[in-house]
């Protein structure tokens, strides 16, 4: 079944894919953050309890997102890599981590500008908090290694192996409200139940997180293409493309 | 093919194996994880005595009282089958407030009353504008009486 796809999953053909993507998808983002700030911060009412402090749930809930959608990404294609020998499976994964490693930080720093107005401290050593922190710290292990190991192949292989078992983390950092007492308080959006939150402020929400994952995806093109004139600089494809003469 | 199918199988044991150990590590700290103990397990005597542990509940309604001319404050805890008393000098934070939940820290006197050193507020899962949240509240204030006449 793989083998159908293996044709456009070259460096090559992604290159240029990523090439017309990107403008695109940071159109698309810009778009959607414009319509999900509006929404969240002009738009939507304050909160009953928090009043305008809850609005930095805008942030907040789409970079923690974020943090786990992309480490899911690159452990995925960091497996690909890894069981199909495909290369670009190993770049998609190099260069989703610094982006992972970045919507984390923004994860904990605004969740952390949060908990001092409402729960009184910056920061509590409670099981949502800590596998979150240690996501972080997945992340920077994965960004050590591949700077540590001189060889691609090598680290791609190392890094591959660092995420998917980092990928128990993931779930521990969903259900952590749910299975231990915590400060941070249970999910609203992705439960069983309708969401426990008014229309008017779930859609700007919900808008914000498909922003995050438009910037997320027209970032990595670009991180991707990167990566990929790095790792095929010496091969024939890449030099007449840079030199503007086709060869295909 | 062979060898990409033992890939497979290395890289998917190794996910159930990490997934097992984890799990079992969990099961083992399982009390440890826990950020506050309840107000029933403190209690029935399940929470540390002697040093420091969280106690986590609700503020029991009308419990509040401030003491005149200074920043000491009681009140009661509950998770609604055991209720604690609670000492704390200090501010409390901004979403203190009577039917809240709050993660206390401190210890357990002799006399049952938990003497906290800090006070922190819980919020819930919930988001709504204030006219909803009013809304809400009468409805259950309505529906109140006819669940005692059941």
């Amino acid at each position: 079944m793989f083998k159908r796809f293996h044709p456009y999953a070259t460096p090559m053909h992604f290159h240029r894919l990523a090439m017309r993507l990107s403008p695109w998808l940071f159109a698309l983002s810009a778009v959607l953050f414009a319509a999900g700030l509006t929404g969240g911060l002009l738009l939507a009412p304050a909160d009953y309890q928090q009043g305008e402090s809850f609005r930095i749930i805008y942030l907040h809930v789409p970079s923690a997102w974020m943090s786990m959608l992309v480490y899911l990404v690159m452990a995925g294609a960091g497996g690909v890599g890894l069981i199909w020998k495909v290369k670009l499976g190993d770049i998609i994964a190099r260069a989703s981590a610094p982006l992972g490693a970045s919507f984390t930080f923004l994860a904990l720093v605004t969740g952390s500008l949060w908990g001092k107005p409402m729960w009184g401290t910056w920061w509590v050593w409670d099981a949502r908090l800590t596998s979150e922190l240690i996501l972080l710290f997945l992340y920077l292990g994965y960004l050590a290694l591949q700077s540590a190991i001189e060889d691609r192949r090598a680290a791609a292989r190392a890094g591959a192996v660092l995420a998917i078992v980092g990928v128990v983390n993931i779930p521990i950092i969903h259900y952590s409200v749910a299975w231990w007492s915590t400060l941070h308080q249970g999910a609203t959006v992705s439960k069983f139940d309708a969401p426990s939150m008014a229309t008017s402020m779930l859609i700007p929400l919900l808008l914000m997180a498909l922003a995050f994952q438009a910037y997320f995806f027209a970032v990595l093109m670009v991180r991707a293409r990167c990566e990929i004139l790095e790792f095929e600089q010496h091969t024939a494809w890449l030099r007449a493309e840079v030199s503007g003469d086709p060869i295909a | 093919m062979i060898p990409r199918r033992k890939r497979m199988v290395v890289i998917g044991l190794l996910v159930v194996g990490m997934g097992l150990a984890t799990a079992l590590i969990l099961q083992a700290f399982n009390q440890n994880l826990m950020y506050f103990y309840s107000t029933s397990d403190t209690v029935a005597g399940k929470a540390p005595s002697g040093r420091d542990f969280r106690i986590g509940g609700l503020v029991v309604k009308g419990s509040l009282q401030r003491e005149p001319g200074g920043l000491s404050v009681r009140f009661t805890l509950t998770d609604l089958h055991q209720a604690v008393d609670v000492r704390y000098t200090g501010i409390l934070p901004d979403l203190f407030r009577e039917g809240q939940g709050i993660v206390a820290n401190g210890q357990l006197g002799r006399d049952g009353v938990f003497i906290a050193r800090e006070v922190l507020a819980k919020h819930d899962e919930n988001y709504m504008p204030p006219e909803v949240a009013a809304a809400l509240a009468l409805t259950k204030a309505n529906a109140q009486p006819s669940r005692e006449t059941r």
